[in-house]
């Protein structure tokens, strides 16, 4: 790429310092243009087709959103501006955790975390830091159910803690017997994915967290799979205690590949001056600078869990996706995302037995194994991408074996679901009369089943054709 | 505008199939008292409103172009080939999701492999993983790989990183039981680093080019933090690698940044990207997802994700961090930059930023009450120095603003330590002569 000349005298470097070579491609615009179109044509997105993979709420994003989040006025802010000089972003952020307030029954909210785990290891810091000053740092468990995201337990770590896993009962909740008789004055919190893994809404929801909340324990929401629950009902309200938000799960904004994310949490009264920061607040009074947004650290911070204010260009796009549903809209994408996901649960579930079988919410969790049949749900997902989907999560929660998890959110209309169901339905005929299709599958794609056993044994991960420093 | 494409003879025959007469009795599970609440959020906007809307908010920022900004401290605005936007707003690389299904996603894996390449030809070091939140979050990740590994309790912090920095790292060890010492001291040398460290230690952390812009002495640094049985862990800066030595040459262990430099927006901070490279004897404790390269049966070549035992999505509460969705569109960004400029572009950038700098400095210090790097005049520095001035520097920031339509530099007094009417200016390829001596003739007028 052409840069200017240098417009100023030539300095001296500190030979010292200087490198000898920074190793880099030597390639011309066009060969950089071409090597990752190719690239791209090589990958499949939300836009490509249908993609229900489970707890990931892979929904459309719209495209006002990309094009608000490329104006130079966002684009260009610096974070280290005078707050006098971003009243634009700092109204948005402050707008932000408004409505993520009233969306999920808080009392404030910090938009610094920049994905759900991140959120996580805020809300559990935050729970950590409470105890702390309550005189109850004794307080070392924090319950997992074993149906729970593994950043559950790997953030509980993270924050110091000991994980207690707590088993699910018949009917896919959390088996309160095994919860009662883990609450003692040594549980800091319960971890709480409601709708569970399983897309199953915890039908005693009220007795867990009066349970925990009874031997003095806090409940933390996982957010993860709010789509559900978006104007149907508010966590805060429910007694949750802190939770964090998936802004590029429930609220449209893209998953970039697999991020950037952003992972708001949101605080009831107790923990609302634990909130990571800095978080924006509305400080009327100073208008004739036009100053009518700052900046502060709540009272009992538990301090940055980022340099700078969070994912400012996923909220943004988060922000405009809110404003183009409102209440009445988020509440419809809830409806519509559990309508597609019953639906498609009792047209698949002749093939693929589904445990726990009940209403869902947003997503399910079937056998990739038709009966009689020994296929595996590995196998099912290769052949899937054979029909031209992108395949569902893949053993996960780990309570049901040869789990698919499938999630198919409001932005998939009749149609669609009816040719993935006739594609299940396909694949499910050929595992029981010639099962070899689905184990050399996938066959329609430039490249066929990758032996990741190998890479992980004899790990590349770097190409050793490419000269390192000096 | 919603979304949903149902018709309501489709969501009729959708709810005949499930046995169902209305989409709420799908919510009977949900406590009834709490059910449907109100909420108060704005009313709806269609797509002109929103983009109206969302347009004169980006209009309440007082953003000049970027020669008239001297704002840096760890966010930059360097200039974006258009390359770089043109591959981001492919919809197969953004709209999808973590590449756990590699055959569907061989794009953005090679994509990813080829910037762990990348990362380890900049910074000479053996292993990359393919991205992190931000530079800060990647410091406080590696140690936590310090205190894991050695199970020692001190992280030794050099004064010269970013103090935003050491606030993360400050968060993150609160769940351990782990303390940061530091040392205050401007100038600090290698000595005074030295003295950081002791048998509690579990790694030094020192930024170069530092907070402050300039190049920290890590000649030999590296066999005393190693004798004393510590990891030596660099944050430095992705520009200053296109010209100047980097963490791997100089014995460092891991090696931390922040890539927003490498094709990104300053995005009023986020998101940017945590960059995160190792040794290889360390790959296995390293965090986040890493893609490595393989075969199909046919023998194809082609990349998967890998090592996935030290995640949490398998490993649990053993996992080496809770990290899943990271930053990878950041690191595709980066990627098509560093392919864009290539050895020499990077370079020439470099340059350019350290010439700039140089002769926005020489111009400065000629000024009546104005001295560069007061704390540390004889340490070489990058694209960024500290301008004392005779005058605060939130005085000549306002006024610079208001007269001239210029962002100083960033009030190095709120930092405290001695850096009264102090701003750290930060230049690159992007500021003219002309700019630069804009801004000399406008500082000489203020403080006259």
């Amino acid at each position: 790429m052409s840069l200017p000349e240098c417009d100023v005298p030539e300095v001296p470097l500190p030979d010292a310092l200087v490198r000898d070579c920074n190793g880099l491609p030597s390639l011309s615009q066009q060969q950089v243009v071409r090597h990752y179109l190719r690239l791209s044509q090589h990958n499949y997105g939300v836009d490509s087709g249908f993609y229900p993979l489970g707890s990931c709420t892979m929904k459309y994003n719209p495209k006002i959103s990309e094009a608000c989040a490329r104006l130079d006025g966002f684009a260009e802010a610096h974070p280290l501006q005078p707050e006098h000089t971003v009243q634009g972003c700092l109204s948005v952020m402050f707008q932000m955790q408004e409505m993520l307030k009233q969306i999920g029954g808080f009392a404030a909210v910090s938009l610094q975390p920049a994905a759900g785990a991140h959120g996580e290891l805020s809300g559990l810091l935050m729970i950590r830091a409470y105890f702390k000053d309550k005189g109850e740092p004794e307080r070392c468990h924090i319950l997992v159910p074993d149906t729970a995201h593994g950043t559950n337990p790997a953030s509980s770590t993270m924050a110091g803690f000991e994980v207690v896993e707590i088993p699910t009962d018949e009917k896919g909740n959390i088996c309160l017997a095994a919860l009662k008789a883990a609450c003692s004055d040594k549980v800091a919190a319960l971890m709480l994915t409601n709708p569970n893994t399983l897309g199953l809404f915890e039908q005693q929801v009220e007795d867990v967290i009066a349970c925990v909340h009874d031997c003095g324990g806090l409940v933390y929401g996982d957010g993860a799979n709010m789509n559900a629950l978006t104007g149907i009902i508010r966590p805060g309200e429910l007694g949750i205690d802190v939770m964090h938000f998936n802004l590029h799960k429930t609220f449209g904004a893209p998953h970039g590949g697999g991020g950037p994310g952003s992972g708001p949490v949101g605080a009831g009264e107790l923990l609302r001056s634990y909130l990571p920061g800095p978080v924006v607040m509305h400080a009327p009074g100073s208008e004739s600078r036009n100053e009518t947004y700052s900046t502060a650290m709540p009272d009992s911070s538990i301090g940055r869990m980022a340099a700078h204010f969070g994912n400012f260009g996923v909220i943004l796009r988060s922000f405009a996706y809110i404003l183009l549903h409102a209440a009445e809209g988020l509440k419809h994408n809830a409806h519509h995302a559990v309508l597609n996901a019953n639906y498609l649960k009792a047209r698949l579930a002749d093939d693929y037995p589904v445990p726990f079988d009940r209403i869902c919410m947003h997503e399910f969790v079937c056998q990739g194994r038709p009966e009689n049949t020994y296929a595996r749900a590995f196998d099912i997902s290769k052949r899937l991408m054979d029909f031209g989907f992108h395949p569902p999560t893949n053993y996960f929660p780990l309570i049901v074996p040869e789990a698919l998890m499938i999630e198919p959110p409001e932005s998939e209309g009749l149609e669609t679901l009816d040719r993935f169901v006739e594609a299940m339905q396909a694949i499910a005929e050929e595992a029981r009369t010639s099962p070899e299709k689905l184990t050399n599958a996938p066959v329609t794609l430039p490249i066929g089943r990758l032996d990741e056993v190998r890479a992980a044994r004899h790990p590349i991960l770097i190409d050793p054709a490419s000269s390192t420093s000096s | 505008m919603t979304f949903i494409p149902h018709t309501q003879r489709e969501r009729d025959e959708m709810l005949a199939a499930i046995g169902c007469a209305h989409i709420e009795e799908l919510f009977a599970d949900i406590p009834s008292s709490i059910r449907y609440p109100k909420l108060e959020l704005p009313d709806r906007l269609s797509e002109p409103e929103l983009a109206r809307t969302l347009k004169e908010l980006a209009d309440r920022n007082q953003v000049p172009a970027p020669e008239m900004s001297f704002l840096g401290g760890g966010c930059y605005r360097h200039y974006i080939p258009a390359t770089v936007d043109f591959v981001l707003q492919r919809a197969e690389f953004y709209t999808s999701y973590t590449p756990y299904q590699p055959e569907l996603s061989q794009g953005m894996l090679q994509a990813m492999f080829e910037y762990q390449t990348m990362i380890c030809q900049l910074t000479g070091m053996e292993v990359a993983n393919a991205s992190h939140y931000d530079g800060a979050t990647s410091l406080a990740e590696a140690c936590l790989l310090a205190l894991n590994l050695n199970e020692r309790t001190k992280i030794a912090l050099a004064p010269g990183v970013n103090p935003r920095y050491r606030d993360v790292v400050e968060t993150y060890l609160a769940g351990h039981h782990a303390n940061i010492v530091t040392d205050n001291r401007q100038p600090c040398d290698q000595a005074d680093l030295h003295d950081l460290v002791d048998e509690d230690t579990a790694a030094l952390v020192v930024q170069t080019p530092d907070f402050f812009g300039q190049f920290e002495d890590l000649d030999g640094l590296a066999e005393n933090v190693h004798a004393a049985g510590a990891l030596l862990i660099v944050v430095t800066d992705p520009i200053s690698l296109g010209l100047f030595r980097p963490p791997g040459e100089c014995g460092a262990d891991i090696a931390v940044l922040d890539g927003q430099s490498l094709g990104l927006p300053a995005s009023f901070g986020g998101p940017h990207l945590g960059v995160f490279a190792t040794r290889t004897s360390l790959m296995r404790r390293m965090v986040g997802r890493v893609v490595g390269r393989t075969s199909d049966a046919a023998g194809r070549r082609g990349y998967v994700l890998t090592l996935a035992t030290r995640e949490q999505h398998i490993r649990r509460e053993r996992a080496t961090s809770n990290i899943c969705t990271n930053a990878a569109l950041s690191a595709l960004a980066a990627s098509v930059y560093l392919a864009t400029l290539g050895a020499q572009g990077l370079t020439k950038v470099a340059r350019l930023c350290h010439a700039k700098a140089h002769y926005a400095a020489d111009q400065l210090a000629q000024l009546d009450g104005c001295v560069i790097n007061r704390h540390a005049p004889d340490k070489p520095f990058f694209k960024e120095f500290a301008l004392s001035l005779p005058k605060p520097a939130a005085v000549v920031n306002r006024k610079l603003l208001d007269d001239y339509g210029i962002i100083g530099g960033y009030d190095l007094s709120v930092e405290g330590k001695g850096f009264d009417n102090t701003m750290l200016v930060s230049i690159t390829e992007l500021h003219s002569r002309a700019a630069i001596n804009q801004l000399v003739s406008a500082v000489r007028d203020i403080c006259a």
